[in-house]
């Protein structure tokens, strides 16, 4: 088999799954809309606590494929991507608790939306542009790379637990009114937030398949898999990593303003490492550098967690540290892998 | 700065009514007449049954400043009852009958009816209460008195450790009248530490009535009374303010300095507990290339084997912390072993997937431990000799338990230096570490390597668990809170160099503590946190960059 051909093989299959996701996920939402339009006493009626969580889901992907797109695409692995997404939802919280009463004099600037919304792309994108440059210039890769996002989002939950930051110290950001003068209680707002994150993993996702398709994403992963050699070709890999790495954060930043919303409340819980690792495993469960397998093991995951957390909470952590060991182990491509195999499969078979 | 009793000390002496006190003598001889007639039995005093009776008769009034001389009268008599007396006098166990002339030493004031002795023959005299006794009150002068009293007289009795804590009292405490008698117990004492403390006493006296003389005894000196009357005289217009201060500033400065030594103990115990947790780390790291994120979690069994251990010897702490030592070794030791066979094996040249492996079966031990042993933080109790501190001076003083995990983790750490230093393991451990290609084809047996290595790093692991349960609670998060913390240690030395590792570990632990003060716990951890990302910035490979090549 050519090189070619087994190049176009693959474009092939992305453009399939493409598709498949894209038309899963409108149809997926639509139902959730639908159904919640419904009577309530139908039995197929959605409630809005059931749209809420699966808004939340949905938020929970938009971070999944922030951490694919530089993960599976460029092998860093960073597990600190929870810092991320954290800042943005501070963002969002500031703009929320800002209309009524700010914490602080200088968070009144918060309280106009187009002044938060740049703050929930720009603080974490700022953020990873300092880091990722710090980093990436000196050639911080692998293990380091990631011990030291683990130390970064460590260092800012323990910052963000301090009264002095004025953000609500352990407490972090709660008892949110109204968004864009609409109440945050309301059932049409569960639907709107959803209907908002849907749109928002959907444009993510198909901006991250563009991103990796074009001239950019080839490079990346000629960066992944021998970066000594695109170096001495005479790329600069430590600009191309930035750019991901700067894009990614936002991406992640995004997912945790439209979560804000949704759960209600941001604290510094959210810098927690342990949370940051989940979202790694959410990926390895779903298949690196596929966007779809994202998708789906943040959404499996996040399923099964919410399903034991209420059945049995003692298996919550012994099923989650299983996951990371047979996933490791026995599906290094994740379940994204095992289709794509049983699809070459079937095709050498017919 | 803490007030003490120094700064609102009174005027000491009290001069009664001569007449009134001669009168009351008078009766005091006629009722000792009286008694002694009735038949009271003798004592074996150097004093007699009446002058006994005329001393304490004395206190029997209402009028305090009559009652301090009384008090002055038995201190200075040769009474052999007269510290007895006064004590029970300070404690308000001393009392009159209340229909009576007999005096009554309570010797257990707590109950309604109350064991009485007679004060004179420390006779057994039944039980008084508070309708046949009447105790003699004192108030705040009168009490401060009393206590630069008893400590005058024990002064001058007693084994040395009684007149050292006596004369230690007394600084500070010191009058014109008891000056005098401490002149003279002076010149009696033989005791070189007694001696010190009077003379520091005497000082003192003199600097606070002007005299410039005693400033020499005082220089250099870290009681607190001192420093607090020093400052008090240096802002008063006292002749000898200007030279007041002078010796103040130099007892301040060398304050300063054991408050620095204060500091560099606390940080290299903190980096002490740093090292341990991370040295282990540090040997998997540097010879497999393994991150091993359930580090914590064999920490956290070798502390939880620790309190097992002393639940089944309840009542030996020592014992049970000395059995824990290999106990904890042995178990986390086995634990990574089981770790290495069953997982990393298989995961060899994918780093990234090693840490999140190891990172599951990090949730899963904790997990575990949270079921079998409860979610609750477990006390572990320390032997005698890990408790308490031991005080060098007024200034400088180190808490034992942590003295103890800092001698600990520097025998581990030598242990470990010379296990690589000169046993066939150590040697094999360096060659795979240095070039593992080269080393196989050498007959270097790698496989057998990596897991003796990840074994002997586990059971470290196991040992920095035993030596936290000595200074924190036990507890499931035990091992999350020092994974972090000890990564960085590891980047921050240098992979696989136990140097790099004990400097880094100590160096990180004094620079918290260094920072604490100026910018608080959460803020210093977050600046050394910081710190360390940007010294890999400029440095990746760590303060000690392995040498030669590195497969």
């Amino acid at each position: 088999m050519s090189l070619a051909t087994m190049f176009k093989r693959n474009s092939l299959l992305d453009e399939r799954s493409t598709w498949i996701t894209s038309i899963v996920l409108i149809v997926g939402m639509l139902a959730v809309v639908v159904l919640h339009a419904l009577p309530p006493e139908h039995a197929w009626h959605l409630n809005g606590s059931v749209v809420t969580l699966l808004g939340k889901y949905l938020t929970y992907m938009l971070l999944a494929l922030a951490v694919d797109l530089i993960w599976g695409y460029l092998g860093i692995l960073s597990l600190g991507h929870g810092a991320f997404f954290a800042l943005g939802g501070y963002a969002m919280g500031l703009y929320l608790t800002a209309q009524q009463a700010p914490l602080a004099p200088w968070q009144t600037v918060m309280a106009h939306f187009p002044v938060a919304a740049l703050a929930m792309v720009l603080a974490p994108g700022l953020l990873a542009l300092v880091f990722g440059w710090l980093a990436f210039r000196s050639r911080v890769t692998g293990v380091y790379f990631s011990i030291i996002t683990q130390a970064l989002t460590f260092a800012l939950m323990l910052a963000f637990n301090r009264n002095e930051m004025d953000m609500g110290g352990s407490t972090g950001l709660t008892r949110f009114d109204e968004l864009l003068g609409f109440s945050l209680a309301s059932e049409s707002m569960s639907v709107a937030l959803f209907v908002a994150s849907g749109v928002a993993v959907l444009l993510a996702f198909w901006g991250c398949k563009a991103v990796t398709r074009s001239r950019l994403g080839r490079v990346c992963m000629a960066t992944r898999d021998a970066e000594a050699r695109v170096r001495f070709i005479g790329y600069r890999v430590e600009h191309v990593k930035l750019a991901v790495f700067v894009l990614s954060a936002m991406i992640a930043g995004i997912a945790g303003a439209l979560y804000v919303p949704q759960v209600g409340i941001i604290n510094p819980s959210t810098f927690a490492p342990l949370f940051s690792i989940e979202v790694v495993v959410w990926v390895a469960l779903g298949g690196r550098a596929t966007l779809y397998g994202a998708l789906l093991g943040a959404l499996v995951v996040n399923y099964l967690k919410t399903l034991l957390t209420g059945v049995m909470p003692d298996a919550w952590l012994f099923l989650l540290g299983g996951l990371f060991v047979v996933v490791t182990m026995f599906l290094p491509q994740g379940v994204a892998g095992v289709l794509a195999r049983l699809r070459r499969r079937r095709e050498v078979a017919a | 700065m803490t007030p003490t009793h120094t700064m609102n000390r009174r005027p000491g002496s009290v001069s009664g009514s001569q007449a009134g006190t001669g009168l009351r003598r008078c009766l005091a001889v006629v009722t000792v007449l009286l008694v002694w007639l009735v038949g009271v039995s003798p004592v074996q005093a150097e004093v007699t049954p009446q002058r006994a009776q005329a001393l304490l008769q004395a206190l029997d009034t209402d009028d305090f400043e009559a009652k301090a001389e009384a008090a002055q009268a038995i201190a200075a008599s040769d009474a052999a009852q007269k510290t007895r007396w006064l004590k029970t006098l300070l404690d308000g166990r001393l009392g009159r009958e209340r229909d009576g002339e007999r005096f009554y030493i309570i010797t257990d004031d707590s109950g309604r009816e109350w064991p009485i002795i007679d004060a004179i023959t420390f006779e057994d005299a039944g039980t008084g209460s508070r309708r046949s006794v009447d105790t003699f009150r004192i108030n705040n002068d009168l009490r401060t008195q009393l206590q630069r009293l008893i400590a005058s007289l024990s002064l001058g009795a007693g084994d040395e450790a009684t007149r050292l804590a006596a004369a230690k009292r007394l600084v500070g405490e010191v009058d014109a009248q008891s000056a005098e008698s401490i002149a003279t117990q002076l010149d009696n004492e033989e005791s070189p530490a007694v001696r010190a403390e009077l003379e520091t006493a005497l000082a003192l006296y003199r600097v606070e009535q002007g005299d410039a003389s005693g400033l020499a005894t005082l220089r250099g000196n870290l009681d607190t009374r001192i420093r607090n009357s020093l400052a008090d005289i240096a802002n008063s217009d006292s002749p000898i303010a200007a030279q007041a201060g002078d010796v103040l500033a130099g007892i301040e400065s060398k304050r300063a300095w054991y408050e620095r030594g204060q500091t560099l103990f606390f940080g290299l115990s903190a980096g002490s507990v740093l090292v341990l947790a991370a040295i282990g780390l540090a040997i998997t790291f540097g010879v497999m290339g393994v991150i091993n994120m359930a580090h914590g979690e064999l920490i956290m069994l070798g502390a939880y084997t620790t309190w097992m251990i002393q639940q089944l010897l309840p009542g030996q702490p020592g014992l049970a912390l000395l059995l824990a030592i290999p106990g904890g070794f042995l178990v986390a030791g086995a634990f990574g072993i089981l770790i290495e066979r069953s997982v990393i094996r298989f995961l060899k040249g994918r780093p990234l997937e090693t840490l999140l492996a190891t990172f599951g079966i990090s949730l899963i031990l904790q997990q575990l431990v949270r079921t079998v042993f409860s979610p609750l933080n477990r006390r572990v109790n320390s032997p005698d000799w890990l408790q308490g501190a031991w005080q060098l001076n007024e200034a400088l003083s180190l808490t034992l338990n942590r003295l103890g995990v800092l001698i600990f983790c520097l025998v581990v750490f030598a242990a470990l230096w010379a296990l690589m230093r000169y046993t066939r393991l150590g040697l094999e451990v360096r060659a795979v570490t240095q070039n593992r290609t080269m080393a196989r084809s050498m007959g270097v047996r790698a496989a057998r390597v990596d897991m003796l290595t990840f074994g002997l790093g586990a059971g470290v692991a196991g040992l920095a668990g035993v030596a936290l349960s000595q200074i924190t609670n036990v507890g499931p998060n035990l091992g999350q809170s020092y994974i972090v913390d000890s990564f960085l240690v590891v980047v921050f030395g240098g992979v696989g160099n136990l140097w790099g590792t004990l400097v880094a570990g100590m160096s990180l632990g004094v620079i918290n503590q260094v920072l604490q003060p100026w910018v608080g716990a959460v803020l210093a951890k977050v600046i050394v946190l910081i710190g360390v990302i940007l010294f890999i910035q400029k440095r990746p490979q760590g303060l000690f960059a392995p040498k030669g090549r590195t497969s």
